[in-house]
Formats: structure tokens, sequence, C-alpha cells
């Protein structure tokens, strides 16, 4: 068999494949025309910068994935490299596929910028992300896109207690990029028992301490602010407004009522948990759903339902709870999977039933109705038949 | 005849019975049924007019009874009623 050099390989799939420059395939992403356009280049080229809308396929991948991008054979297909060598060759393979109509972008990428046409530089992972998250990026749900959208994702916990250790500790681990923890209690030897954030070197520190140096050692890129202060009518909004999702995992029926309007007011997805015993329930409030004033219209009567202090609870089950918390939050930020909206998660440890229960809108809801009567944040306390906390009111802090 | 699940804070009431079969054509009979067997459950679950207290939701299998025909929801042998209180532990 007759010996071809490259150079030789390169003018042949020339010869037998269209081109296309820089201008032309500005003109017609200009009109409209429905192109998909592929990167072959290696992925540190890449990500120096690409044309806008292009997808990543490196070379070598070219032929197991682009029918991922483009599986109508006759579509055209843009292909380009750093100088149009190996995209001339890349569209040469695309033919010998079955695809009609292969275009390599004359001068490649640099052709493209040195035209002074647009091109945009990704946000992607370090190597270091790379590993930390491999995973995670593994699963076509995250993927590289999703872990990104993690690491640009925020969530306030509401309490560092039960609920909010294990949520906390999952997010931070799965690389939320700014976690907020809202908590004015201090670590005391009878939270050991559930609340993972604390250890017995923490007792008598503010949890906010204690939990911010636990998330710093579980993973460095998270940004904790605690908010050593009690969340009331006064501070919610503005603390609630600066993140994405909040997770409640509050020990009382005023803040979580409070949280609930908040969350409504703001437009702030809400991801609910509450335990007591050995039971649990989860479900997340959003716009498309109920809220917790539609399930619950009145808090019931000061001292009608026991707190877990009063009660006890089972120190794993915030553990599982939490969890599911953190994986509903999760969900939300990267889009993927189906909320616990308007279903309620109901968890009986003590048979290891799991029951999901449809929740509705109440049209009549004073909070999210058809005309609602509570517009504003109002006295939790005195709502929930307590004596009023309003003497207390400062400026709202800033995060520690 | 249905099961009625009973949620922690009642249990109390029924001897630590978390699942308890009790007879009746409506949520509402069922809950007087449980009544005659555990006395202090209605006046749990009922305010003082005879609806369902509304920091509690009942569910007839994953229904909340709201959506239903409320107390008068009609159930069968076999379905499953659910008294879900507000918990607010953290």
């Amino acid at each position: 068999m007759a010996h071809v050099t490259g150079n030789k390989l390169v003018e042949l799939a020339k010869s037998e494949i269209a081109e296309i420059t820089a201008q032309q395939l500005q003109r017609r992403v200009e009109r409209g025309e429905d192109l998909t356009i592929i990167d072959v280049r290696e992925r540190e080229e890449f990500v120096q910068g690409h044309v806008p809308g292009a997808k990543f396929i490196p070379r070598g991948y070219l032929e197991l994935q682009v029918e991922e991008q483009q599986p109508d054979r006759a579509q055209p297909v843009v292909l380009y490299c750093a100088g149009g060598v190996r995209s001339a060759l890349a569209a040469r393979n695309l033919k010998e596929l079955g695809y009609e109509n292969p275009l390599s972008l004359i001068g490649g990428f640099n052709g493209w910028k040195n035209a002074g046409l647009p091109f945009k530089v990704p946000l992607v992972l370090s190597d270091a992300q790379q590993i930390r998250y491999s995973r995670h990026t593994m699963l076509a749900e995250v993927g590289e896109a999703g872990q990104l959208q993690l690491l640009d994702s925020s969530a306030l916990l509401i309490g560092a207690g039960g609920l909010g250790s294990p949520a906390a500790m999952y997010l931070a681990a799965a690389g939320v990029g700014r976690i907020g923890i809202v908590d004015y209690d201090t670590v005391d030897v009878s939270n050991l028992q559930r609340q993972l954030l604390h250890g017995e070197k923490d007792v008598g520190r503010p949890k906010i301490e204690s939990a911010a140096d636990r998330l710093a050692d579980i993973n460095p890129d998270v940004a904790v602010e605690g908010y050593n202060a009690p969340l009331r009518s006064f501070n919610a909004m503005d603390i609630i407004a600066g993140y994405d999702v909040v997770l409640n995992g509050s020990d009382n029926f005023p803040t979580r009522y409070l949280v609930n309007d908040a969350c409504y007011l703001l437009g702030k997805p809400l991801v609910d948990g509450s335990i007591f015993m050995f039971e649990g329930q989860v479900t997340v409030y959003e716009a498309a759903g109920p809220c917790y004033r539609c399930l619950y219209p009145d808090p019931p009567p000061p001292g009608e339902v026991p707190s877990c202090a009063e009660a006890g609870v089972m120190g794993v089950l915030p553990g599982i709870v939490g969890s599911m918390q953190a994986l509903e939050a999760i969900k939300h930020m990267i889009g993927f999977g189906e909320p616990l909206v308007g279903r309620m998660l109901m968890l009986d440890t003590s048979d290891m039933s799991v029951r999901t229960l449809r929740v509705a809108k109440n049209p009549d809801c004073p909070l999210c109705g058809a005309d609602p009567s509570v517009t504003e944040l109002i006295d939790y306390e005195q709502f929930c038949g307590l004596p009023s906390l309003a003497h207390d009111e400062e400026a709202a802090p800033a995060p520690a | 005849m249905p099961t009625v699940y009973i949620p922690t804070p009642l249990r109390r009431l029924t001897g630590g019975a978390a699942k308890l079969d009790a007879p009746g054509a409506s949520v509402g009979a069922v809950i007087q049924a449980l009544e005659a067997d555990y006395p202090g459950m209605a006046e749990k679950i009922l305010d003082e007019q005879g609806e369902v207290k509304r920091f509690i939701n009942v569910f007839k299998n994953d229904d909340e009874i709201r959506s239903l025909n409320g107390l008068a929801t009609a159930v069968q042998d076999g379905d499953r009623i659910s008294i879900v209180p507000a918990m607010a532990g953290g």
C-alpha cells in the first residue's frame, strides 16, 4: 500500500469536503440558521475560548458522540479546530458516517478570533475540581454544566441543628458555592447526639462558628456565611433575599411561618423538613404548589404539640430528613428530576414506612390564595399565641 | 375496614399503636369509631365545631380530604387514612 503523508491526507480531505469562512459562518448564525457547531480541539484549547454556541467534542470522540448533538445526517454540521486542519480531517470522518454536509471552518478558531468575531471563555472546572466532583460529573443529569451550576448557586439554612447539620454538610460536599446559616445558638452537649456539624471541642461555641469550620474542612470551594442572630420579621427579608434556595430546619412554629411567608413574598423556593420523635416530613414549597399556610392555616396552640426538646428525637432521623432536603435543593439548583412540590413525603422510621401524599394549593390561603390578607411579614410569636418579641428588633446583621 | 395511620403525638392514646383498623363509611365515622375505642382521640383531631383542626391534615390514601369531601369523604375496606399534624422539630 502506498504511503500518504499527513499533508497529502489533509489536501485529500479538503478536496472531499466543503469549507466555510468565519464571516460566512457568522452570517449564517446571525440569520438564525439551525447550525450544529462542534469544537473538535482538545479540552485545554476549548477552555481558553470558543465560538459561542459551539458544542465541545474532542476529535478523538467525534464519531462516538456526534449523534448526540446532531442525529440528522442531512443537516449541516460545522467543525472547527485551531487552524482548520484537524477539522478538515474530522469532517471527512463525518462523511464516512454518512453526514451529507459537514463543513470545516477555514482558519479554525484562530481565524474566527482574528476576524474580530465574538467568542466565549467558558467557566470550567479546575483540574482539582474535576477530580473532586468526578462522581457527580459522570452522572448525565449533572455533568460538568450541572456541577458548575452548583458552584454558582447559594443556599440558606435556617438552623444549624439536627436538620441543618446533614443538609449543610452534603450541600458543602456537593460544591454549592455559597452557604448561609442562620443560628444564634451555642453548641450544647445534648446536641451532639444528632448534630454532626458540631463536636466535643465545640461545646459552648456559637453554632455558626463550628459549622463554618466543619464545612471549610469538607470543601474549601464553599463560602460559608453565618448569621449569629435570631431570624425575625425585621431581618428575614434581607437575609433570605441573598440566596437561591432556602432549607428550613428550624425548631419552632413562629420561625416556620416566618420563613414560609418571607420565601413566598420573595419568590424563593423553600425546602421544608421537620421531625418529631421517629417521624419526619419533607416537602418543597414554590409558586407552582401549595405553601406552608395552605397545609397548616393556623399553628397549634402553644403546648398542644410537644417539641423535640420535650418529647425526644431519634438522632439518626434528622440525618435522613436533612439529607433529603439537601437532595431536593440540589435538584432545584441543577434542574433535574421531579421535585417534592405539591407532595409531602412522610417518613416513619419506627416501621420504615414512606408515604408520599398529595398536597394541594388552598385557593383561600391568606398568603398565596386569590385574595391574600398576608402581604407583608407579621408578628409570628403573636400569631402562634406566644409573647411578642417585637421589642428586641435591631438592625439586620451582616454575615459574620 | 380502613386502616388509620396514627401520628407519633397521638400514639400515647393508642398504647403505642401506629396503625389501627377502624370501621366506618366516612372519614368522620372512622374518627368517631377511634374515639369509642381510644377516648380523647376525636378531641385531638377535631376542633369545637367538629372540623379537622387547622394544623392537622387528614388524607384518604394519597389525597387530603379537603380536596375530596371533607370528613364526609367515603371510605372503603383497605383505604388508608393518614392523620398528619404539623411538626416543628428541626
